[in-house]
């Protein structure tokens, strides 16, 4: 077990968000508790619409909570306010999406550093970060090219280079091999593998029984509600 | 973080080159005008002020009208109705400064095998001090020099140079109509009037001896015409009324009986050519205006256009810890951007035009370095006035929201 493995990263308490619609207040997620380690390794699935984007979006300070509280590393982030959600989404939490969300205009380098021009570090600390990162992803020799140069899977390398570049102890991520075939995303899972085991916490969504088979602990949505919760090594195969 | 922005910026405006080069359009032809406007305004400006400052300021001269007992006008040929004792009695009125009866005349100068001809002013000493002419080398001549009607000359730079070339002239004697005359100075140059004539090719001597030996005048003591100078613009027309009553008086003119003399204000001719160039600069101040106003909805239009473009790009930033105020810099940097591009541009062109209505017109025109700051800071007002709301509305922009917007 890791250094502060019983500190909790993520604590959500009553969590619900509903959103509005023609038909009125739609609840998208309906109380949700859960408690989340420093360095878990959790997998959440579910049916499409059970829930898991608005849960990871509140998670990732994207989006606030209708009711509930939310604690991220100790401090409650439900009633911050925009800006202040704005600096935990950069210097805390990572986020890697399914679509990769690379600017397009931009090399892979740039992509990787720009979290880095928001925290405001100086030029020449955002390119040897930069650098470094897109070495551990394995994707150095490119870091001049655009985006629209590389693989799906090679972006979405990119896209965690990008996430890990202000060295967040936390990596959120909404199905991320979701766009990938098979074998990319086993690249994928090995690199989150690797990550965890350098004490970094991960959480990502997948519908998929393979991904989520390397996450250590499986948390299962269904309408808005958690409706299982299992070590990877307990859940029936 | 500003390097990174302007670079952002930078390859923002690249990435839609006639979008953006339509879009500064109206900020060139904007700050253009501002340009040409500001070079024409502060030309007319410097004109009159160097016409005031070689002419003098304040001026006004009374030339005698040949009248007979009839009324009717004689013509040049006969007796002036000006006197040197006219000019002296309104050197007494209130609000007059100076007053110089003057008579003068083109005439040939000989030195050596040398000829020029100049125009020969006969007048005293306040002459030199109405016209503000100074002495660039040797001396003036005092009233003494008028009394008993010496022959002295002082020459103007372009007369001199013609007369004498390298040579020195103070000293030296030249011809007017075969009189000896002394070169006792040389006068400092004032270079054109308005009307595009050089004031520098003249001979300024003593009235009596301009009067006794180059133009023969046989009616001593009567001059052609006075030149005055009232102390301010303002007294002028005070002034130039007691000039007219005092001389009706001394002509004894009847009530009924037409002026002998007329008076023309050589300064309000100055100032009148001034306020036509000035109503020109007000008009390209209009056209100005309009066009930043234009050119200022047109960086709004393609901004506004721009947000909803990248609306997922923002919503990216955003979900990497973007700020409002980051995003919202980003946009106004790049509305500044295209503004200030417009600008520099505008600026060029409005050199341009100015440069060319002063090749093709001769019109006076200045390029100071306050129409550039202005220009500049003209555009990053507009920059700024323009590109808020759309930099609002970016920065404003739910993240989630951005995000999912196709
Ligand atoms: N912005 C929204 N407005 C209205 N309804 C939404 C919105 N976002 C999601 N929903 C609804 O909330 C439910 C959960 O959606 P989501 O969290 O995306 O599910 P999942 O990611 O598990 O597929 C779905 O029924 C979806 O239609
Ligand atoms: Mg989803």
């Amino acid at each position: 077990m890791s250094p502060g493995a019983n500190e909790s990263v993520i604590r959500v308490v009553g969590l619900g968000k509903s959103y509005e619609t023609a038909a009125g207040l739609f609840p998208a997620l309906k109380g949700v508790n859960l408690d989340i380690k420093s360095g878990e390794y959790i997998a959440i699935m579910g049916p499409s619409g059970s829930g898991k984007s608005t849960f990871m979006n509140l998670l990732g300070c994207l989006d606030t909570p209708s009711t509930g509280d939310y604690f991220l590393a100790g401090r409650n982030v439900a009633h911050m306010d925009k800006d202040a959600l704005a600096v935990l989404r950069n210097r805390t939490l990572g986020f890697v999406f399914q679509g990769f969300n690379l600017l397009p205009r931009m090399s892979l380098q740039d992509n990787v550093a720009l979290p880095l021009v928001y925290a405001g570090d100086d030029k020449e600390t955002r390119r040897a970060k930069a650098r470094e990162l897109l070495g551990k992803v394995g994707l150095g020799q490119y870091a001049e090219s655009l985006p629209n140069r590389i693989s799906g899977g090679q972006q979405q390398r990119v896209a965690i280079a990008r996430a890990l570049v202000n060295s967040p102890r936390l990596i959120l991520a909404d199905e991320p091999t979701g766009n990938l075939d098979s074998h990319t995303s086993e690249e994928i899972m090995r690199l989150f593998g690797e990550l965890n085991a350098e004490g970094i916490t991960i959480v990502l969504v997948t519908h998929e029984n393979d991904i989520a088979a390397h996450a250590k602990r499986q948390v299962k949505f269904l309408d808005g509600e958690i409706v299982s919760d299992h070590l990877t090594a307990q859940v029936p195969a | 973080m500003l390097k990174a922005m302007l670079g952002e910026a930078w390859l923002a405006m690249g990435a839609n080159r006639l979008r953006t080069a339509l879009t500064m359009l109206g900020m060139v032809i904007g700050v253009g005008a501002v340009v040409i406007m500001m070079a024409i305004g502060q030309g007319a400006q410097y004109a009159v002020q160097q016409t005031i400052s070689t002419m003098g300021s304040n001026l006004f001269i009374v030339l005698s009208g040949s009248f007979t007992a009839s009324g009717v006008r004689s013509g040049s040929a006969g007796a002036p109705s000006l006197s040197v004792a006219d000019a002296d009695t309104i050197a007494e009125l209130d609000g007059v400064v100076h007053v110089a009866p003057t008579h003068q005349g083109r005439r040939q100068l000989v030195y050596g095998s040398q000829n020029w001809s100049a125009n020969v002013v006969g007048t005293t000493p306040e002459y030199l001090d109405a016209r503000a002419w100074t002495i660039a080398s040797g001396a003036a001549f005092g009233d003494s020099d008028v009394r008993s009607a010496t022959r002295v000359a002082l020459l103007g730079k372009t007369t001199a140079q013609n007369l004498f070339g390298d040579e020195d002239p103070v000293g030296k004697t030249m011809r007017i109509q075969q009189n000896p005359f002394i070169v006792i100075g040389v006068l400092g140059s004032k270079g054109q009037n308005l009307d595009g004539n050089d004031q520098d090719d003249t001979v300024i001597i003593p009235l009596s001896t301009a009067q006794r030996k180059v133009f023969g005048t046989p009616f001593l003591g009567s001059v052609r015409m006075i030149m005055v100078q009232a102390d301010s613009a303002e007294a002028m027309p005070k002034v130039m009324d007691s000039v007219t009553s005092l001389l009706r008086q001394r002509h004894r003119l009847r009530d009924g009986m037409p002026d002998d003399f007329f008076m023309r204000n050589l300064s309000a001719a100055a100032e009148s050519e001034a306020e036509t160039t000035r109503t020109m600069s007000i008009l390209l101040g209009a056209i100005a205006s309009i066009s930043l106003l234009v050119g200022g909805i047109g960086i709004m239009n393609i901004m506004l256009v721009s947000v909803t473009e990248r609306t997922r790009e923002i919503g990216i930033r955003m979900a990497i810890g973007a700020r409002q105020k980051d995003i919202l810099s980003q946009f106004l940097l790049e509305a500044v951007m295209i503004s200030f591009a417009g600008c520099l541009l505008g600026l060029l062109i409005g050199l341009g035009v100015a440069l060319g209505i002063n090749f093709f017109t001769g019109m006076v025109i200045v390029v100071s370095g306050s129409a550039a700051i202005i220009a500049f800071a003209v555009a990053a007002g507009v920059g700024i006035f323009f590109g808020w709301y759309p930099a609002q509305k970016a920065a404003r922009l739910d993240p989630i929201e951005a995000l999912r917007y196709q």
